[in-house]
């Protein structure tokens, strides 16, 4: 079995053409994009006003936990169907389904966004406050860098959901790398199946890799690095920013 | 809504094989998870192996995970035990990370204390680090059994009966009613699951709630 | 101590909850289906379907009858396409399934050559697997067809398949995702009228995906199945198949061999001497437009035929 997924992954003819490996892979990640992208434009601005000003906390608390319980198969379903006889030619399940990534994507963004600043060191905001900083200034210099790291984990956690999701969008008529599953699984070619459940499992790895090393990278050293000598060296330095990733994937 | 009306029955029916489905799963994973976890708490080198590993388990999407189980294990292929399974996996995948943190929540100062008071290995980690970990350990089984009633769903694409399968019938005649039912009915068992956790989370921790007035 | 006997005592309340559902799904649960070939012995017959409502509606016809005559019956609907069902049918996860004489021959028989309900027939019983058996076909017949909007069938004069030949190249074909390699599909339609379509996209089993995408224009040939009454509400056009490349496809069971009695081969045949075609269409219309439940259209359809 091992060898005729190897087989198959291998085959030139399979990476090319508009059905192929490559082009697939190419729709999923664009799929993917835009859909995190589409979902962070409305999700940060509005987890941070939320965590800054405290106005609609009770939202976003009940908001995320009810989004994880919502059944992507059925909100896809329910999109095409209802929103789909609305469009006309390649957009027509294009457009629901996306819509329907974004909507999923926007919770753990939001929450992300929300919990950073809200987690932010009191002390900290007060600080900058005693040095004159207006709100918006706070918000730009002391908040927004400071939730950086849970801001990210939120979008890891957003772009995670959408990948998977948009596996599942091949059942209704899309493209990307669930054609494979839904194809091989119409003609029981297990090859083909296992071959696109790895190669999701891969891209979804890669770009949680990825979205690691921005984090690592936009993370302001004083952040990252006091997280380190409070982990190790120590253990009473002020306030330890909570482990990206840790809350939030899990 | 006529349908919904006439349809209480079944809707009840494919409820009871979705809280199935989507609990044995729960139950199993956190029995698997709880010795997983303690072992990457216990063995440092251990812990950035599991938590990765199991991390690379949840990557897999849930529809290529039911189709493929049939192939790994020899099961038939409409079996549910291949969607209890790969339940099973997830929940793994999720609460190995949590199992371990949540022990790793736990103060150094107590575990000290436990064993200066003669607990044993065992002993401590039965009647103070279990239990002092049970608030974080829960916070993620809520996780898993919330996107466990979600991903059941899917296996209405492999022909395993629960409240999917409204989706997909629905779906196959154009018909919303059983889509909207199914979602609501859906979003309303995992806030049942949710809730049943936290209550038996604060049954179990009632040092929790003599805390609460006070802080 | 206190503690630990509570948390002892939430755990205990968990497993037990989840032992009395895993229990509540033994006795009669349905459950316990997927397990039941090998739990339930020779007396149950489990009645599968394919994705499709028409399918489904054939599915709980044969239950119907089936339970009315004293079979035990456990149904397993819509499970997949046809290489899904097939395998599950071998491996005992289901015993009896509605099928379709043309395409079942094709899927056995790959140098299958019958056209003519009779003939088509003949080759198919001999190509089956020696566990498997099809008891009467029914003169009911439901193939897939070839269908263009009357716009497009009107603008580049299309009557029959083979008309698309010159026009192909610049054409997307829709179907279910099995048509990309089956037979009957876009390598059936290259070897025998010689099309070339730009693209093919996988849609569902002649389904909303596949009226929708011809309707808005996603596709411009599309697989749906000719019992589908959303080909008259659209007013689409069905090309002729002048080369039989879906052969005549009379309704049939399909059914285990060992599972096979006397009781049940004079019910399902009794039920498909009351088939015919006008009679599935308008079955599968109560189904799908009228949104009726199938297990309600069939009961109708058994009561009325006195076959419950």
């Amino acid at each position: 079995m091992i060898n005729r997924i190897f087989a198959w992954l291998t085959d030139g003819a399979h990476w090319q053409g508009y059905d192929g490996i490559a082009a697939r892979l190419i729709e999923h990640l664009g799929y993917s994009l835009i859909a995190v992208l589409v979902a962070a434009l409305i999700a940060i601005p509005l987890g941070l006003y939320i965590g800054h000003t405290g106005h609609g906390r009770f939202l976003v608390v009940n908001l995320a936990g009810a989004a994880r319980a919502i059944p992507s198969l059925g909100l896809l379903l329910l999109a095409v169907l209802w929103l789909g006889p609305r469009f006309n030619g390649d957009i027509a399940f294009l457009l629901p389904a996306g819509l329907v990534l974004v909507v999923l994507a926007i919770p753990p963004i939001l929450s992300g966004a929300y919990a950073g600043v809200e987690g932010v060191d009191p002390d900290a905001r007060d600080a900058a406050k005693g040095m004159g900083m207006g709100g918006s200034q706070v918000l730009r210099h002391v908040e927004l860098p400071c939730a950086l790291p849970l801001i990210m984990s939120g979008i890891r956690a957003g772009t995670m959901q959408v990948i998977a999701t948009a596996t599942i969008a091949a059942v209704v008529g899309l493209g990307g790398l669930g054609r494979f599953l839904i194809d091989g699984l119409a003609v029981r070619d297990t090859p083909q199946t296992a071959s696109g459940a790895i190669l999701v499992a891969l891209l979804a790895l890669s770009v949680d890799m990825v979205l690691a090393m921005v984090q690592a990278l936009i993370v302001s050293r004083g952040l990252t690095g006091r997280y380190k000598r409070v982990k190790t060296f120590d253990p009473d330095a002020g306030v330890t920013p909570p482990a990206p990733a840790l809350q939030h994937v899990a | 809504m006529t349908w919904l009306g006439d349809h209480l029955g079944d809707i009840l029916g494919l409820t009871v094989r979705h809280i199935y489905l989507a609990g044995v799963p729960l139950i199993l994973g956190l029995f698997i998870a709880l010795p997983l976890g303690w072992l990457a708490r216990r063995y440092k080198g251990l812990y950035p192996v599991l938590i990765i590993g199991t991390g690379l388990l949840y990557t897999i999407p849930s529809l290529a995970l039911f189709i493929m189980l049939p192939f790994l294990l020899g099961t038939k292929i409409l079996d549910p035990i291949n969607v209890i399974i790969a339940m099973t996996i997830y929940t793994v995948a999720l609460l190995v990370r949590t199992v371990a943190d949540g022990l790793g929540s736990v103060p150094e100062e107590v575990n000290q204390s436990a064993t200066a008071m003669g607990y044993q290995r065992v002993r401590r980690f039965m009647s103070v680090e279990l239990p002092l970990a049970v608030p974080v350990i829960s916070a993620g089984l809520r996780v898993a059994a919330v996107s466990n009633v979600s991903i059941v769903s899917v296996a209405a694409l492999i022909g395993v009966e629960q409240l999917g399968s409204l989706f997909t019938d629905g779906f196959d005649r154009a018909f919303l009613e059983p889509i909207i039912v199914g979602v609501i009915s859906c979003v309303a068992l995992a806030l049942l699951f949710d809730g049943a956790i936290l209550g038996l989370t604060r049954l179990a921790t009632p040092w929790q709630r003599a805390g609460e007035g006070s802080s | 101590m206190m503690k630990r006997t509570r948390i002892a005592l939430a755990v205990t309340a968990v497993a037990a909850m989840i032992g009395v559902t895993a229990c509540g799904s033994g006795s009669g649960d349905p459950l316990a289906a997927g397990t039941s070939a090998a739990k339930a012995g020779t007396g149950t017959i489990v009645v599968g379907s394919a994705n499709f409502p028409e399918s489904a509606l054939l599915a709980e016809i044969y239950a119907g009858a089936l339970s009315a005559k004293g079979v035990k019956v456990d149904k397993k609907l819509n499970i997949g396409s046809r290489e899904t069902y097939i395998p599950a049918l071998k491996d005992g996860s289901i015993d009896l399934i509605p099928e379709y004489t043309g395409v079942l021959d094709q899927y056995f028989n790959k140098n299958a050559k019958a056209t003519t309900a009779g003939a088509v027939y003949a080759e198919l019983k001999a190509a089956l697997p020696s566990t498997l058996t099809i008891l009467n076909k029914s003169s009911a017949q439901d193939k897939d067809a070839v269908v263009v909007t009357k716009n497009t069938a009107t603008k580049l004069n299309l009557r029959s398949i083979g008309d698309l030949e010159p026009v192909a190249k610049d054409m997307t074909l829709g179907g279910p995702p099995e048509w990309k390699t089956r037979p009957t599909g876009v390598p059936g339609l290259k070897k025998l009228y010689n099309l070339d379509f730009k693209a093919f996209m996988p849609l569902d089993t002649g389904g909303p995906l596949s009226v929708q995408a011809l309707k808005n224009g996603q596709v411009d040939a599309v697989d749906i199945f000719t019992t589908d009454p959303s080909i008259a509400a659209n007013g689409f056009v069905i090309l002729n198949d002048p080369k039989s490349l879906f052969a005549a496809q009379n309704v049939v069971p399909l059914i285990t061999k060992s599972k096979l009695t006397p009781t049940i081969s004079t019910t399902l045949n009794a039920i498909s001497v009351k088939l015919d075609t006008a009679t599935l269409g308008e079955l599968v219309k109560e189904v799908v437009v009228d949104k009726k439940d199938a297990s309600v259209v069939a009961k109708e359809f058994l009561a009325k035929n006195g076959l419950s």
